[in-house]
């Protein structure tokens, strides 16, 4: 490998201009590629961080009322059954305390989280809203939605009789910090509470609908004390979610319902987006071989004489293939380095020029070292195959020919 | 002159000392065989080469000397006929076993010197150690300084064949056929490209190394001044030895 390495290495010294240009060439082509993964990976990571961030992994819920038949009919006799469907009780998970410490120990459950949700309407004063009533226990809900970390007024925390409220709700209600309003379901149904925090989860429409309070507040509002309308789960793996729902459904008389199936138009979409930049990637790689290929091709030619006498000296047709897939090979691992300097710097320029309406950048890109490595291994492989077609030509080269010219 | 050329050159070959370097019989070369063009270039040669011979190959041109040079340097097989190097039947052996008897028993030295451009002259002198190797280590580089000393360019080991004037770039050529000491060296036109004064040098030279060392030469010319001063003169004439 020593003869292959020096003689590659010298013979791109002495075209310092053609190896310059490969070297230029492969590292555009590994910026865009490394630029646009970084790109979709974030844009994607970032869209799906979004829908997960006010969403739970998988749903666990009470099967719906079904209406059974009256009657059989009688045998040899004709019925005609009509069904109606019926209005739906706010039923409940009664004992959801064993179900939530087994779903707890299931493999691939980071968290579990009872909520007992409802509607209701809010009033202050005149003003008056529909809400989602949302009853949970903070420290465990926070697990499944980083509520806290979404509080931008007051302090996160659910006492008895506390309440945390949506940035717009506050405003439509004209609800301040430490003001009380209150929650009715019915005319006998009233609670009065106070907001401790306002938070902006991002999602206007959920600002403006949901109100958490204390899980034990909602179960007396709904009138299912000590039950549940949903248990919310959080995975490891956020597309192992419908795997893990698969399981549970098969153990559990309940409704479960995951991310992916609530979100399926999401994710067809980022599919497609995925397998569009894959096609791009696909192509930039083939114009960067297409290019070594043909710069290589020359340079085996412009080398004829000097091909010609190595091999005549007693170099090998093994060890001037060699020498041809190596410059392939130096090109394509110099131009990678190159390129991930570039597409580091498309990203800085994207972060620091593309930005939201707030002033801050609109999703982060990760441009991490995985992904360099993985783009810089692939070209490096590209640029030793771009390689194999002029090494096969130099190796064929007739040394008795090479010389007389 | 530090080249130590007769004990490893009886230690390569060892019981058979006195084996010719080559033996040809009846070889014929043709080309473009099956077309309509087909033409046989040499018309049995039968020509043995001995050990330590000094020998000049004359002939007009088209004679067929360059084709008999390939075919006796490896670098093509005989059509037909039969071709023994130090006793070793070769027109029967693939490319691989060809290169490496190449690298092992010969060296080359051109008309247009043909050195490597983008390396210096000591690298090109120790071009068969790279190739060979993998590597020039510390004897190969020494050898190489020794043989650069020995052609009077000790103090042009590092420049580039593009520095040197072409009767320095054949010296340096001479010095890299003989890095690893072959039996015998090909030697096509080398003085053809070089002034009168930088071909006696040359010439000098290979008769030199060719005393001192034990080193077969074959040398092909047109110059009636470098055949008279070998050893023994090889004339060919359209496609068959004249003597």
């Amino acid at each position: 490998m020593g003869f292959a390495w020096r003689i590659a290495v010298r013979f791109l010294v002495e075209g310092k201009m053609q190896t310059l240009l490969l070297i230029f060439g492969v590292a555009m082509g590994v910026a865009v590629v490394t630029y646009i993964t970084a790109l979709i990976d974030g844009l994607q990571g970032n869209t799906i961080r979004r829908t997960l961030g006010v969403q739970p992994h998988l749903t666990i819920r009470p099967v719906k009322d079904v209406p059974l038949a009256g009657r059989l009919a009688t045998p040899g006799v004709d019925a005609a059954a009509q069904e109606q469907p019926r209005a739906q009780r706010t039923r409940s998970i009664e004992n959801w305390m064993p179900l939530a410490r087994s779903l707890e120990d299931a493999s691939g459950v980071v968290a579990v989280s009872p909520m007992a949700g409802g509607t209701a309407i809010a009033l202050r004063g005149e003003g008056s809203r529909a809400v989602a009533i949302v009853g949970v226990e903070l420290e465990r809900y926070d697990r499944i939605a980083g509520l806290s970390g979404k509080i931008v007024e007051g302090t996160a925390r659910l006492g008895p009789g506390e309440a945390i409220v949506g940035r717009e709700l506050a405003e439509d209600l004209g609800v301040r910090l430490g003001d009380r309003f209150s929650l009715s379901i019915s005319r006998d149904t009233t609670e009065s509470l106070r907001a401790v925090a306002i938070f902006d989860v991002g999602v206007r429409d959920v600002n403006r609908r949901n109100v958490y309070l204390p899980l034990r507040t909602a179960q007396s509002l709904l009138g299912i004390p000590g039950g549940v309308t949903q248990l919310d789960l959080t995975v490891t793996e956020v597309f192992d979610a419908e795997r893990i729902a698969g399981r549970l459904r098969a153990r559990l008389p309940y409704e479960i319902e995951s991310w992916m199936q609530t979100n399926s138009q999401l994710l067809s979409a980022l599919d497609a987006q995925t397998l569009s930049t894959r096609l791009i990637r696909g192509v930039v790689m083939l114009v960067v071989v297409l290019g070594i290929a043909s710069v290589l091709v020359v340079s085996v030619v412009q080398k004829r004489k000097e091909i010609g006498i190595l091999r005549a000296m007693g170099a090998s047709r093994a060890q001037m293939t060699r020498v041809f897939l190596l410059q392939g090979a130096l090109v394509s691992a110099a131009g990678s380095v190159l390129g991930a300097a570039i597409a580091w710097a498309m990203v800085a320029a994207f972060t620091a020029l593309v930005k939201g309406a707030d002033g801050r950048p609109l999703f982060p890109i990760v441009l991490d070292f995985e992904t360099f490595a993985w783009v810089a291994a692939g070209a490096t492989l590209a640029g030793v195959l771009a390689a194999v077609a002029p090494a096969r030509r130099a190796a064929a080269l007739d040394p008795a020919q090479a010389i007389r010219l | 002159m530090s080249a130590p050329a007769p004990a490893r050159a009886a230690a390569a070959t060892g019981a058979r000392g006195d084996t010719p370097i080559v033996a040809m019989s009846a070889v014929h070369k043709s080309y473009d065989i099956g077309t309509p063009i087909e033409a046989e270039v040499l018309h049995g040669i039968d020509l043995v080469l001995a050990r330590g011979e000094f020998a000049a190959m004359i002939g007009p041109s088209g004679s067929g000397k360059s084709t008999l040079l390939t075919l006796i340097g490896l670098l093509e097989r005989p059509t037909s006929g039969e071709y023994r190097l130090l006793g070793r039947r070769i027109d029967t052996l693939d490319d691989d076993a060809l290169t490496r008897a190449r690298l092992d028993t010969l060296g080359f030295v051109f008309q247009f010197h043909h050195l490597i451009p983008a390396f210096d002259a000591l690298e090109n002198v120790a071009m068969p150690a790279l190739i060979r190797d993998g590597r020039i280590d510390a004897a190969a580089r020494a050898r190489a300084d020794a043989l650069l000393e020995a052609v009077g360019l000790a103090d042009a080991r590092h420049r580039k064949p593009s520095q040197l004037s072409g009767g320095m770039q054949q010296r340096v050529a001479i010095a890299r056929a003989l890095m690893h000491d072959p039996p015998l060296v090909l030697a096509d036109e080398p003085t053809g490209n070089l002034d009168t004064a930088s071909s006696t040098a040359v010439f000098e030279l290979m008769r030199r190394f060719n005393r001192e060392s034990g080193t077969a030469f074959l040398i092909v010319t047109h110059d009636p001044r470098i055949a008279d001063r070998c050893d023994r003169v090889i004339e060919l004439v359209d496609g068959r030895l004249a003597r």
